[in-house]
């Protein structure tokens, strides 16, 4: 299959998902279920990583600042618009487009090479929505607080580092943080609107690549890693474009 | 009963079923055999309408023509279908009892108590006590197949399908599966239909039997035509070793 043939059946996969959904009690459960297994579990990876990034970018930042007519406090609101804009949304996405999205493709393959899926069908069951709706509503709701969260632990993280290295004051790192918070707050509503988007894009391109597995565990440990693939080129390639629409 | 009219099915350019004609009746057990790769399988997903068919051939659930209704009306009829899958099929996130209470929660409004009611009736009747709360991964291949069976009979199904339901179990297990489905296709009065290449269900249960040759009917009959017929691809397959030839020249010769 060529990559437009995948495309189009991508759609129509996304339209059986969405169109019948299951029976409201069975369709919570398992919505609060995969809350608690696809969002809540990456909370504590998603922290450690959040500390480390902020860190990273504030160190950079004042280690490439030369000039000295730039006011110190250009590390702290540095940190705060590339956490904001870039590094948190798209950057943890990504990560979790490797944590979820290989765990939603092996586990929705192997329902399909081991006749799980036939059996959910000859129930009666559109084994499609069953499947991925939970998934897909849950990670595209609630991926924009896993990154709220991460946008504060790197703020966090950046202070951290102020401290550890001694390169920056509290104060200015505070001072640069609150800068301009007025103007730039748009980017953080921005920013969690692309989160949701990315959300969506890491469980239905899985998904996709789980429930169209023919074969055996080969092929879905195959499907699992162009699940990967897919999921983070389209993450990048939707960045790209939703950059260009919004802020350009 | 099932009627089963002239399907054909091909993969692309491949053709795998050929104008297959068949009629299952109800309270007995129909047997599809034939060897590995002769399109068993994929004939009983046509049945049940996990593939298509192609053009020109139907499949009657008691006179109600399944290839032409849309997916709303098929869900209709899968309500009354059980299906028995060649690896069990269990899901492997829910417990026994919860994998037996599946297509009830789903398509009934029964209360919890009356679900864990009905769930331990099904899996008592395919004795499988005090496991469940056990995971599938933690029954053995025997017990899965049961627990599928009572997976497949929650909802009172009238039509029973079974892809090779001891395959991979030892021959005593085996006749015990098979006894099972029997038991319960008559206590029930279901059309079951069973695929094997097992000879041993075949003479233990095969009220009537289908033969399947590279995607076409070869051969129908019962457990007891079949061992006297002088078809040469059904003499292939039920004498397969030396020791069943030398047998059927013993059963010739008298
Ligand atoms: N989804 C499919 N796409 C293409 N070919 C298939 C598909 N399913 C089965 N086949 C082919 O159909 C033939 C019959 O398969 P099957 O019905 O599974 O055999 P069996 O009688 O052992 O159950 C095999 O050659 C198999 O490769
Ligand atoms: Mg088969």
């Amino acid at each position: 299959m060529n990559l437009f043939e995948h495309i189009g059946r991508y759609f129509v996969m996304l339209k059986a998902v969405f169109s019948r959904p299951e029976k409201g009690k069975v369709f919570r459960k398992m919505f609060f279920s995969e809350v608690d297994s696809i969002v809540i579990n990456s909370i504590p990876l998603v922290a450690f990583l959040s500390i480390f990034m902020g860190g990273v970018i504030s160190l950079q930042t004042a280690a490439n600042m030369g000039s000295p007519l730039l006011p110190e406090y250009t590390i702290g609101y540095i940190t705060r618009s590339s956490t904001i804009l870039e590094f948190s949304p798209t950057i943890i996405s990504l990560i979790l487009a490797g944590k979820i999205g290989s765990n939603i493709a092996s586990e929705v393959g192997t329902m399909r090479v081991t006749e799980q899926i036939d059996a959910l069908e000859i129930m009666g069951v559109n084994s499609i929505g069953y499947l991925m709706f939970p998934k897909i509503l849950a990670t595209t709701l609630f991926l924009p607080f896993v990154v709220v969260i991460s946008m504060a632990l790197c703020l966090f993280g950046g202070w951290i580092a102020g401290i550890q290295s001694g390169l920056y004051s509290t104060e200015t790192y505070m001072i640069g943080i609150k800068a301009f918070w007025y103007e730039d707050q748009f980017y953080l509503y921005y920013a969690l609107c692309k989160t949701m988007i990315f959300g969506f894009l890491i469980t239905s391109i899985p998904g996709y690549f789980g429930y169209y597995t023919k074969g055996g565990s080969l092929e879905v440990g195959r499907s699992s890693t162009s699940a990967v693939v897919a999921s983070s080129v389209a993450i990048l390639v939707a960045n790209y474009i939703l950059t260009q629409l919004i802020l350009v | 009963m099932i009627e089963v009219k002239n399907i054909s099915k091909s993969f692309g350019d491949t053709q795998i079923l050929f104008n297959v004609d068949a009629t299952f009746t109800e309270g007995q057990v129909n047997l599809i055999i034939g060897a590995s790769g002769s399109g068993k399988s994929v004939l009983t997903k046509c049945i049940v309408g996990l593939h298509e068919v192609d053009e020109g051939g139907a499949v009657l659930y008691d006179g109600r023509d399944f290839t032409a209704m849309d997916r709303k009306e098929r869900i209709e009829i899968r309500k009354e279908i059980g299906m028995l899958f060649q690896g069990s099929a269990l899901f492997d996130s829910l417990t026994v009892e919860e994998n037996v209470i599946f297509p009830l929660k789903m398509f009934t409004d029964m209360s919890v108590e009356e679900m864990r009611e009905r769930a331990n009736f099904c899996l008592n009747r395919v004795d499988i006590i005090n496991k469940n709360e056990l995971l599938p991964a933690e029954c053995s291949g025997g017990m899965q197949k049961r627990i599928a069976i009572a997976r497949a009979i929650a909802m009172n199904p009238k039509y029973l399908f079974c892809d090779e339901p001891n395959s991979g179990l030892d021959p005593k297990t085996s006749i015990l599966i098979d006894n099972l489905i029997k038991e319960i296709t008559y206590e029930y009065n279901m059309t079951t239909v069973v695929i094997t290449h097992d000879m041993n269900s075949v003479m233990e249960i095969g009220d009537h039997v289908i033969f399947i040759n590279q995607g076409r009917k070869w051969w129908e009959g019962d457990n007891k035509g079949i061992i006297r017929t002088d078809n040469n691809e059904v003499v292939e397959f039920v004498y397969a070793s030396s020791f069943m030839k030398n047998l059927r020249e013993k059963l010739i010769s008298g």
